[in-house]
């Protein structure tokens, strides 16, 4: 791989120990993926916050790479963190989990680092535009930008985005290339499909598929009519925890889709398919234990949240149930009223955070959700049994 | 030696402490990755995978070495970071559970002994 002036200065260590470590993973990745050079990158999103996730050899990682003074180039914002910051009592946390958080907090702010702690950066502030290179991390957000969006990304891990971040830089390959996006596998979807639960359940059936083929698969997907931002939030998750993907392409709707024709290979999606992915997900032995609501996976926008404020209204939820939104939409929501109504309900927000992060392993026997990404979590990290259900079933259910 | 030709999701699927796989349905499902050569199609889930490799080798459960069909960035970085060695673009499906296998990551050979 060839390197600028600048670029091999950071490897030699001219910009301190942190930039020098960024620039050696970055190096590392450019030669094992045959890239020939460097691009400049617009933005960075960063995983790897939750304290839960990182334990502390992941948080000793951090503090010695904001240890030099090292700074980001570009703009950098982070995924959730395994706590409410402001509140986390409230969420059962104990204070030596709520100390090692805010120390991950600190070492991502030292190095100029935004923290506002949510997996769906595109809806403050850090929206990349058609075409843009960018280096992300978060699975479910990598796929919105690359797909929904149309910006180029790999899948970064926690510290290769961290890498891109201090040196404003990523290697060019993969999701960068154009000849890496086009589709492969035509996908015909037969059934109509409403709200978060369907397009998670469309997510996993064609997720599913895709990784028991064992090929690198783009699907270039028809028969959606339309689809609202909070449904492909939704799709985006789940076919990233079931596929691994991370880049789609959707007719009519993503913007890519208009440059491809439909590939000769094709899978048609039914609804025996679409029921058989929810029935994945929802053990008839968990209908009468659900202890724990929550919704918010990617984190709620301000729609969603007047829509639960509308749905508990004058009402009293009877389990568990977590709000899990980013902070800036919180506020908002404060703003119009609708934190009110929710936490009169009894139901707590959980901003900056999500049941897939937070620190609740073997606290609850079943989660009632809407998103098909935190089933896969809630049953592997943190031993639930699952209900997955559409959005308005899932208040149903926190009020029964 | 322990292969599937499975994906593997470090976050979530591996429980960082001991090694375990603990997803549901998977081949590999109760068995423990640490101290193995790790053969497995290519990463999966999570962008956090990463550290989870990285703290896999701390607790000293990290795989010994990563056999990959193909490996993806999250894997990769798991690796460089924690000096895990890693080989990917092997055929796989000729490693089973148990067979003898020499890894030589800096020249990207593998044999079958």
């Amino acid at each position: 791989m060839e390197l600028t002036q600048a670029e091999k200065w950071m490897l030699e260590g001219r910009e301190g120990q942190a930039t020098r470590k960024a620039m050696e993973i970055l190096a590392a990745l450019g030669t094992i993926y045959g890239a020939d050079r460097l691009l400049p990158v617009a933005s960075v999103q960063i995983a790897g916050v939750s304290y839960d996730n990182l334990g502390e050899a992941g948080l000793e990682f951090l503090a010695e790479m904001a240890s030099d003074g090292a700074k980001v180039k570009v703009l950098t914002t982070l995924n959730p963190a395994g706590m409410d910051i402001e509140n986390w009592q409230v969420m059962g946390i104990d204070a030596d989990f709520a100390l090692n958080q805010q120390r991950v907090i600190e070492a991502y702010q030292k190095m100029g680092i935004v923290p506002t702690c949510s997996c769906t950066p595109y809806l403050f502030g850090n929206l990349p535009h058609y075409g843009e290179h960018i280096a992300w991390a978060e699975s479910s957000a990598v796929c919105y930008a690359n797909s929904v969006l149309g910006a180029r990304t790999n899948r970064e891990g926690g510290p290769s985005a961290l890498a891109a971040a201090l040196t404003g830089k990523t290697p060019d390959y993969g999701f960068h290339l154009t000849q890496n996006r086009y589709p492969t596998l035509t996908v015909q979807v037969q059934e109509s499909l409403a709200g978060t639960h369907d397009f998670g359940t469309l997510g996993i059936a064609i997720g599913k598929v895709i990784e028991a083929s064992r090929v690198k698969t783009i699907p270039y997907i028809r028969g959606i009519p339309e689809a609202s931002m909070e449904e492909l939030k939704s799709f985006c998750a789940s076919i990233a925890t079931y596929g691994g993907l991370a880049l789609f392409h959707m007719e009519g709707i993503t913007p890519e889709s208009a440059l491809f024709e439909a590939p000769g290979d094709c899978l048609t999606i039914n609804r025996s398919d679409l029921e058989a992915a929810d029935r994945f997900l929802n053990e008839a032995s968990a209908i009468d234990q659900v202890d724990f609501v929550s919704l918010g996976c990617p984190h709620l926008s301000l729609q969603e949240i007047a829509r639960v404020a509308e749905q508990l209204k004058g009402k009293k939820v009877r389990k568990t149930f977590w709000i899990t939104t980013a902070r800036p939409t919180k506020r908002i929501a404060d703003q119009m009223g609708y934190t009110t109504i929710i936490e009169k309900a009894g139901a707590i927000f959980a901003t900056d955070t999500c049941c897939v992060v937070a620190p609740i392993q073997g606290r609850f026997k079943a989660i009632a959700t809407d998103s098909a990404k935190a089933c896969y979590y809630a049953a592997a990290k943190n031993g639930f049994q699952t209900r997955f259900l559409p959005f308005d079933k899932v208040i149903e259910e926190a009020l029964k | 030696m322990l292969a599937t030709s499975m994906g593997i999701s470090f976050y979530g699927g591996i429980d960082p402490a001991t090694g375990r796989v603990v997803e549901k349905g998977h081949a590999l499902e109760g068995q423990s990755i640490g101290g193995k050569i790790l053969v497995f199609s290519t990463g999966k889930g999570s962008t956090v995978g990463s550290y989870t490799l990285y703290r896999l080798k701390k607790a000293g459960n990290a795989p010994t070495a990563i056999l990959n069909a193909e490996s993806e960035t999250i894997t990769a970085v798991g690796c460089i970071i924690s000096g895990i060695p890693c080989v990917d673009h092997i055929p796989i499906e000729q490693i089973t559970t148990g067979m003898l296998v020499r890894v030589k990551a800096e020249s990207g050979i593998v044999e079958i002994l």
